[in-house]
Parts: C-alpha cells; sequence; structure tokens
C-alpha cells in the first residue's frame, strides 16, 4: 500500500509548511473579529440607530378638525371618514415607476403625482398624494400593494359640509396648507399635506378648529408594509364652534336672493349677532374642500359671477338714498338743519353750471327732513350736503362705521369709500371738487359701501347709537375637556348724538314703509322702518335710465336696509340686489318676508345651549348684552 | 473494509469533538435560518429542508468518511470530467436566478455542480500531485493549471464568480502546500503582475452588469442604497445593530422585515450577528477556528502525501469561504455569492460541506488503520 514513497520526503516539508496556515488563519481571524468589533461595539449604536429609521416610519395622524353648528346646535359641517394615498418616500425604489404606476391607476395627472413626490421636504414625513379616494381606487392600490413599496392609504376624516351651498361664504372651505402659507409662523406646527381652512369662518378660526396632529410610529417592513404600531401619540380634534347664523333664516335669505347676485345681511342690534349672511351666487364648499385640478380652479375663479366673493363683507357699492339716514343724523347733529328746516324741491339743484335732478321729475315740493327721508328727496340732501361740507360728511360716515372694518370675523373684510379732500388726494392725487359733494350727498359719486356696513349701520340708528361688532361665533367648545366658552357681545361704539335725534330718524323711517318709498315692506305681523336705496352704477341719461330694456348690467342696485320692531329693534336687515332696479320695489319685499320669517321663528334671547353641551358656568344660559 | 472499520479504534474522542462542532455549527445555522423564515407560511419551509440536507449531508460524510480515500482519489479524473460535463450542461440547460445560471432542475430541488466541482477539483489534485513526483515549474505549476482552467471558465460563464474564486483558492492553496522551488514563485509572481492589467481589462469587460455593481458597490456601497449597494449597507446595519448581546433570537428587525435580502443563504451570518451580537460572533468564530485547528492536527498526521494533500485543500477551501463571506457580509470585500460553510441554507453546498469534512475525518482514520 505504501505507494507514497517516492515523495515521502515532500509531506515532511508539507507538514512542516502548516505553520504557514496556521499563522495565516489566526491572522485573518484576528482581522474578521476586529472589523465585527469595529462594527458591533464601536459603530454598534450607529447601526442600530440605522436599523430602528429602517423599521420605522412615522405617521402623521390628522387631527379630526371641529365641529360647526348655527346657532340652534344644527349641523353645518363635520367630517366623514375617506381614504387618503400617502407615499413614504423612503421606501421607493424606482419614483418614475411609481408616478407611472399611480398615474396609469387611478388616472391622475402626471404632473400632479411628480409635483407631490419631488415636492421639497422632509423624506421622513410621507406624501399626501391625493384624498378622497374612491371606495374602488383604494382596493385597486391594496390589491396592487406588492408592486407598490411605499404607498399607503389611510383612513382620514374628510370636511364634509351637510348643507352644502348653503352659508359657502360663512363657513368657507378648507384646503391644503400651501407651500407660502408654510412659511409663515402661523402655520409652523404644520407639514405639507395639513388641512387648513382657507376661506370664511374655516380660515379666521382655523387655530381653534384645527385641532393637533398627532404620530403614529410604525414598524414596517422591506416593503414599507406596515407591521405594527409601536407608538402613538394622540390626535387632538379641534374646538367645535357655535356660530350665531340661524340656518332657517339663512336659507330664507338665500332662497330671496335665488338666482340673483346680491347679498342679505341680518344681524341682532342688540348684541351684533350675525342671523344670516347670504351672498349669492354661491358655491359648494364640499368641492371647493377637494384638491381642485387647475382646470377645475380656474373655472370658478374667471367665472363672471365670482362666486367666491362673499358681497356681503366683500362687495363694495355706492349706497345711494341709503346714505341718507346717515345724512339726516349729520344734518341735525351737526345744526345744519333743525328738524322743521324746510326746503324747497322742484325736481332738480342747480349748481354751477350743472343741474342735479331729483329721482321725482317734479319734485316733493316743500320738505323738512322726516318728509325728505319719507320721500328719499334728493335736492333736500344735496342743499344739506351743500351746506355741511364734505368734510363733516365724512367724519359722520365714519362715526357710523363706513369706512372701516366692521371687525366681523372673517378674512378680507372690505371698507370700502367715506370720500374727502384728503382721500381723495391721496388716492386720486388731485383736489377734491364741489360738485362731488353734491353727488355724496345721495350715497353717489366716490361713496362705496358694503351691505355688512349698511347692516351694522341700520343696526346701530336700531339700538339707539350704540354698535356691536357683529360676531359670527357665539361660543367655542373645547373637545378635550367639553367646556363650552361664551363668546361676550363686544361693543364697538356709541354714537355722540342728541338724544331726540335718532327717536326723530327712526320715526321717519317707520314712515318710509307706511306711507314712503317701501310701502311694499309693510308688514301685517311687525312694525318696521328702513331706507330705500337705488344705486347708480352708470351716467345713464334720465331718459335712457327710464327705459325697461337696458342690459342688466347697467341697471341700478337695489338697496333696502331695515329693522324691526320699530318700539324695541331684535333684527337689522340691510338687503342688496345688484342691478335689480329699484330698492322700494325690488329689496324691500325681500327684507320683508326675512323680518317676518324671522318674528314667526320666534327666537328665544340668545345662549341656548344645543346639543348636549357642557355648559361651564351654569348662568350662561341667559347671557344677554344689551 | 467493514472489518478495517471494527479493528480500528473506530471513534474516538477526536472524532467525537470533531463531529460535534461540526454538528453544533450545523445547528447554529438551522437555529439562524429558523428565525428569518419561521413565518414564512408554507408547508415545508427553509429550516425544515434544511434539515433534510443535513440528513442527507450526514449520509454523505458517513460514506467519505468510511470509504478508503485512496479508492476515492482514484475516481478523480472521471469525477472531474463528469463535473466538467454537468457545468456544461448548467450553461444550456441550467436554472437561472439573478441573471446568474447555475442550477440543474431535479424534480422539487435544483442541483448545483460548481459546488461539488470544488471538492472534486480538490480530490483531482491532491491525486495528481501524489500519483507522482511533480518536479518543475511544468509540472507543478501549468499541468495543473490546465486541469484547473475548463472548470474554473465554465464556472465563470454561468457566472459565478464566489465559487470561480474559491476554485482559484483552492489551485492557489495546493500550489503553497506543495511548496515550490523560489525560482517558480518567481515567474509566477511575475507574470501575473505583467497580466493584471490585462486580466482585470478581460475580468472587468467579462463581467456583468451586476457583478459590476456588486464591485462598485464595494468601492462605495452608499452610492445606490437601494441597488447592489443596499445589500452592503443593509448587511452592515444588521451585524453593527447586534451591539455586544444581539438583539436576541426573532429579535433582528433587519432580518425578520425583510429589509436584510437573502438572509437565510449568503447573509445568513449577519442575521446571526444581528441576535446574538459581538459576543455570539466570537463564540462562532471559535467554533469555526476550533473545527479547522483540529482540520490542521489531520494533515500534521497525514500518513502520506495523498491523504494530506486532501486535507489540505478541503481546509483551505472551508477557511476561503468562511473569511470571504463573513467579510463581505462585514463589507470587507466585494459582495460575491459565496455561503457560509454549514450555516447558509443550501442542498448543493450542505451536502459537499459535509463529504468534505467526512473525506477529511477519513484521512485521519486511514492513519490509525495502517499502524
Amino acid at each position: 500500500m505504501a505507494t507514497a514513497g517516492l515523495h515521502d520526503s515532500e509531506l515532511g516539508e508539507l507538514q512542516r509548511r502548516l505553520i504557514i496556515l496556521r499563522v495565516g488563519l489566526l491572522l485573518v481571524v484576528a482581522l474578521l473579529a476586529l472589523r465585527l468589533w469595529h462594527l458591533q461595539i464601536r459603530e454598534g449604536p450607529y447601526y442600530r440607530d440605522l436599523s430602528e429609521n429602517n423599521r420605522t416610519r412615522s405617521v402623521i395622524m390628522e387631527p379630526a378638525r371641529g365641529l360647526i353648528y348655527d346657532r340652534n346646535g344644527v349641523l353645518l359641517a363635520n367630517n366623514v371618514p375617506s381614504f387618503t394615498l400617502y407615499v413614504s418616500l423612503e421606501d421607493v425604489k424606482n419614483r418614475e415607476l411609481l408616478i407611472e404606476q399611480l398615474t396609469n391607476l387611478l388616472g391622475l395627472d402626471e404632473a400632479l403625482v411628480r409635483k407631490k413626490l419631488t415636492a421639497r421636504g422632509s423624506k421622513q414625513l410621507p406624501r399626501k398624494v391625493k384624498d378622497r379616494l374612491s371606495l374602488r381606487e383604494a382596493t385597486l392600490i391594496e390589491s396592487h400593494r406588492l408592486d407598490l413599496p411605499g404607498v399607503m392609504v389611510q383612513v382620514e376624516s374628510q370636511r364634509n359640509y351637510p348643507g352644502g351651498v348653503t352659508a359657502s361664504h360663512l363657513l368657507g372651505y378648507v384646503g391644503e396648507v400651501s407651500p407660502e402659507q408654510l412659511e409663515k409662523p402661523e402655520f409652523a406646527d404644520l407639514h405639507q399635506g395639513s388641512i387648513v381652512g382657507q376661506y370664511g369662518v374655516e380660515k379666521f378660526f382655523d387655530r381653534l378648529v384645527r385641532g393637533q396632529a398627532g404620530q403614529k410610529s410604525i414598524e414596517v417592513d422591506a416593503l414599507g408594509h406596515e407591521k405594527r404600531t409601536v407608538v402613538v401619540e394622540q390626535a387632538h380634534a379641534g374646538d367645535n364652534l357655535y356660530l350665531t347664523i340661524d340656518v332657517r333664516l339663512q336659507k330664507v335669505a338665500e332662497n330671496l336672493l335665488g338666482e340673483e347676485s346680491g347679498a342679505i345681511v341680518a344681524l341682532d342690534p342688540r348684541t351684533g349677532d350675525v342671523l344670516a349672511m347670504a351672498s349669492r351666487p354661491g358655491f359648494d364648499p364640499n368641492v371647493l374642500s377637494r384638491e381642485l385640478t387647475p382646470k377645475q380652479w380656474a373655472e370658478i375663479v374667471q367665472n363672471e359671477g365670482r362666486p367666491l366673493n362673499n358681497r356681503a363683507s366683500q362687495g363694495q357699492y355706492p349706497p345711494g338714498s341709503v346714505f341718507k339716514v346717515m345724512m339726516a343724523a349729520a344734518a341735525l347733529e351737526s345744526n345744519t338743519v333743525t328738524p322743521s328746516t324746510t326746503i324747497h324741491c322742484n325736481g332738480g339743484y342747480q349748481f354751477g353750471r350743472r343741474l342735479y335732478h331729483d329721482w321725482k321729475a317734479g319734485g316733493h315740493g316743500s320738505v323738512d327732513l322726516r318728509r325728505a327721508l319719507i320721500q328719499s328727496c334728493d335736492v333736500y340732501f344735496y342743499t344739506v350736503g351743500q351746506r355741511m361740507g364734505i368734510e363733516t360728511m365724512a367724519s359722520f360716515a365714519h362715526m357710523f362705521g363706513l369706512g372701516e372694518e366692521t371687525g366681523i370675523e372673517l378674512p378680507s373684510e372690505r371698507i370700502g369709500i367715506v370720500p374727502s379732500s384728503a382721500w381723495k388726494q391721496k388716492a386720486k392725487n388731485e383736489p377734491w371738487l364741489p360738485g362731488e359733494t353734491i353727488s355724496a350727498s345721495i350715497g353717489q359719486g366716490y361713496v362705496n359701501v358694503t351691505p355688512l356696513q349698511m347692516a351694522s349701520l341700520i343696526g346701530t340708528v336700531a339700538n339707539d347709537g350704540v354698535t356691536f361688532r357683529p360676531r359670527l361665533v357665539r361660543a367655542v367648545m373645547d373637545r378635550a375637556t367639553g367646556a363650552l366658552e361664551e363668546r361676550p357681545a363686544v361693543p364697538k361704539r356709541t354714537l355722540k348724538l342728541r338724544p331726540e335725534i335718532l327717536p326723530l330718524i327712526k320715526e321717519a323711517l317707520a314712515g318710509v314703509v307706511t306711507e314712503g318709498t317701501a310701502t311694499r315692506a309693510k308688514s301685517a305681523l311687525v312694525t318696521i322702518g328702513g331706507k330705500t336705496g337705488t344705486a347708480q352704477t352708470t351716467a345713464l341719461s334720465k331718459e335712457k335710465r327710464a327705459e325697461k330694456d337696458i342690459p342688466k348690467k347697467f341697471r341700478d342696485h337695489a338697496w333696502f336696509v331695515a329693522f324691526a320692531p320699530v318700539d324695541a329693534p331684535t333684527i337689522a336687515v340691510a338687503v342688496l340686489g345688484e342691478h335689480m332696479g329699484h330698492g322700494g320695489s325690488a329689496s324691500a319685499p325681500l327684507a320683508k318676508v326675512l323680518i317676518e320669517t324671522y318674528v314667526k321663528l320666534n327666537l328665544p334671547a340668545p345662549a341656548v345651549v344645543p346639543d348636549g353641551a357642557v355648559v361651564r358656568d351654569a348662568d350662561a344660559g341667559g347671557q344677554d348684552t344689551r | 473494509m467493514i472489518d478495517r472499520v471494527i479493528n480500528s479504534r473506530g471513534f474516538d474522542n477526536f472524532d467525537f469533538r470533531f463531529i460535534g462542532l461540526i454538528f453544533v455549527i450545523l445547528g447554529v445555522g438551522v437555529l439562524s435560518i429558523y428565525s428569518v423564515t419561521h413565518d414564512q407560511g408554507v408547508a415545508f419551509p427553509f429550516y425544515a429542508k434544511q434539515i433534510v440536507w443535513i440528513l442527507l449531508g450526514t449520509v454523505a460524510f458517513l460514506v467519505m468518511w468510511l470509504s478508503d480515500y485512496h479508492r476515492i482519489a482514484r475516481l478523480a479524473y472521471p469525477a472531474y470530467a463528469i463535473i466538467l460535463v454537468l457545468l456544461a450542461v448548467v450553461l444550456f440547460e441550467g436554472k437561472s436566478s439573478r441573471g446568474a445560471q447555475r442550477w440543474i432542475p431535479m424534480g422539487p430541488f435544483a442541483f448545483q455542480p460548481s459546488e461539488f466541482a470544488k471538492l472534486v477539483l480538490i480530490v483531482t489534485l491532491a491525486h495528481y500531485y501524489s500519483k507522482a513526483p511533480r518536479v518543475g515549474w511544468l509540472q507543478r505549476v501549468v499541468l495543473p493549471g490546465l486541469l484547473v482552467l475548463p472548470g474554473l471558465l465554465l464556472i465563470l460563464k454561468q457566472p459565478d464568480l464566489g465559487s470561480g474564486l474559491s476554485f482559484l483558492a483552492v489551485y492557489a492553496a495546493m500550489l503553497l502546500m506543495v511548496g515550490m522551488r523560489s525560482k517558480a514563485l518567481g515567474v509566477i509572481l511575475l507574470f501575473s503582475l505583467m497580466l493584471f492589467p490585462f486580466a482585470w481589462e478581460m475580468m472587468w469587460g467579462s463581467l456583468h452588469d451586476y457583478q459590476r455593481q456588486r464591485i462598485m458597490a464595494f468601492v462605495d456601497p452608499a452610492y445606490d442604497p437601494g441597488g447592489k449597494g443596499y445589500h452592503a449597507l443593509q448587511s452592515r446595519i444588521a451585524i453593527g445593530a447586534g451591539e455586544l448581546t444581539g438583539k436576541g433570537l426573532y429579535g433582528g428587525t433587519q432580518s425578520q422585515l425583510k429589509f436584510l435580502p437573502e438572509g437565510h443563504t449568503d447573509f445568513v451570518f449577519s442575521v446571526f450577528a444581528e441576535e446574538w451580537g459581538f459576543l455570539g460572533v466570537l463564540a462562532l468564530l471559535i467554533l469555526f477556528v476550533t473545527l479547522i485547528w483540529l482540520s490542521l492536527e489531520i494533515v500534521a498526521r497525514a500518513k502520506d502525501q495523498l491523504g494530506a494533500l486532501l486535507a489540505v485543500g478541503i481546509i483551505c477551501m472551508l477557511c476561503f469561504c468562511v473569511v470571504v463571506n463573513i467579510g463581505m457580509t462585514a463589507g470587507m470585500f466585494p459582495i460575491v455569492g459565496i455561503p457560509l460553510p454549514l450555516m447558509s441554507y443550501g442542498g448543493s453546498a450542505t451536502i459537499m460541506t459535509m463529504a468534505s469534512l467526512g473525506l477529511l475525518l477519513n484521512v485521519k482514520r486511514r492513519r490509525l488503520s495502517f499502524f
């Protein structure tokens, strides 16, 4: 068997060489051990962190927005569950492929998806790609889950407005926080995809309604699939709002305007509570709160009816003869006239080379202040305005809250224009012309007001000179504690007028309805005082104006402001119908219907606790600031 | 043959330690495979299959242990020829996976000839050197090199970089152990240095995309965390995250949550390291070193050159695989598909490794039976 004899010597050599293997083995193993020591001991904590990041994903839990109710606890805005599509960028292997897949699966706009996925921001936080997925879309995504690493479908609450178009301008709508908004400090705790109020009460009270986002730390596998939730930081729902509006009155107001453009505002003059605030045309906040394509958005913005414009607080119109209410008070207080001063009206007022017409050809004859208001005599007020001068007129207009914000809790309120020589110098860099005072004295020319300002003005008159800031939210309920915080009515200003002035004007305004220009507002149910206004929008000649077939856009704006009951007013109304013609014929009947509806509703004094909400203050129920 | 076994001292203390070590390492491997694949949700999961491979491997071990290694060596050339044929068959009929064609389907399983080729090559080279005195660099280096070449080329063609490198390593280790005159060694070094640029060019050019990416991933693992570098990075994270004491059995999030691919095969060491930490890793290294130390004892006491060469070849192959596998999982080498002997899941590799160890122990047994 010993065949190895020839080279047995080599066996010995080989066996001696084993030392090379032994030393080499120990060296290499030592190297390996050193490397592993480096990885596991020296850099161990670093790699442990990496492995934690590998497996955990932060998922934001969007808070439920606070609910919004009307003054009687009728739900105006709530949240409904909906599917939202998120993409966790960390888990996306091939972004281009994913964009293509999502585009194909859901029929999304490719550019939009790309924008969402490539926008700057944290890579750790999942990106919201689409909300309001249909059930079909959600199941489609779920069934392709293995092919879509990093894609998650979350159930979230989606803002919902059960009333649809009702009170749309007031409630507003919500939308994703924009990149520009994110840079502002008040949105500092938000992130891309957060929902914030973008309009109306939703925007103004966003801080209260928004709530606080929670965070979920979930363990995922290498494909981004959720394995288990590791840590939960609960989301806190936003506060509930109880508005001052009565949705029944609101609907009536909106129906009264119907297809016309215009605004109706109803206030409680004793508190400033906004009982109704209608603006037509409106929009469906459910649609606006969805993600709109640029095309859909353009359609809304470019709509000639400007549905997104809240005409009540943002529409600016010449007040026309409604201005005479303020003028009457100014004339008496400034001693320009006394109640018994009479001025003869022959249908026109000659100033320089120009004749300023009265609305009534032939004139009203000799009128005192009371009759001038009842019949809306222009010549009387031309004369008064001329005597008073534009500066006095402007200072009284400011006293009545014109040319300034009413302070309503809505974004972007407009202030209108109270003209004066200083204003004209500043705005137009031109001197004031004396003839312009005459136009201004009947609420034409440069004078511009919002319907809300007019409602506030007539409310001030009705409330004997005390102005309340218009109030939209009468109580806020903290969702965490259940405590209901009543928000007090805020007196804004008290007119400094001699005490006999406002009663006299109120009596005259009652006369407007019983025997003057607004007999169409006369109600068998309740005594109403008011003032019509017919605001010219273009300088059409008298003859042209009389024609019935002039294009709608050249027709006059129809105003009517009113309060009721005359003795102890509880409601003040301003109606503006754009291009609806005469205030007395077009707007006064609308105000009458609204006021009668209000009377029939027989609202109790404010602050009925709705919906079983807990009242912190036991006797808060009767708080009524008069 | 049976009486020889009986006549010999048979199962002695050395054998007990040697076989014990093998099964401890095998057990650690099964445990790690179980940890990764226990929730696989199929009737016959990987760890169960691996146990079957170990049983088959035990049979192979016994056969290789109890036969006469001289007889086995005499089958070397025909066996090598058969392996070459099988390697050629793989290229045409084989089953491919991830761009490489390495398997011959056999019913529900697949057979990987390149694994067996390693053992056959060792036996062939040992047989070649021991049959006659090989003198001169032609007989010592070139002729065996020509023997290695067809197998190497066929393996690289699959491509199986890992097995190809093992092949070369076995050849180099045998050369080293057989011994060369320093003149020949110098010539080889000189030639290889001269040829290196060409070889590199040829190698780089003949590499598949994924292989180039792997090499790139080695140079800079962060350059493509989702691609090949992903593998290297996740493996390092797994090992590093184990820290001193590990995350415990089933606690390895890297592997449990599938961040680490191939946790049951080539990257089983990373799974083990994540779950058992540096202490576990040290223990495992000691197990492997002890096994190889015992094996080196066998060489030192080998009765003839054939036995010594067989044992040395097997030891070198095992060392190479262990070192390269751990090195690649720890980010010291590029990722080449070399499994960790006795631990990685895989039928061909497990059976081949156990057969090799059986042959190794055979060398020791023969020594005893001869005196």
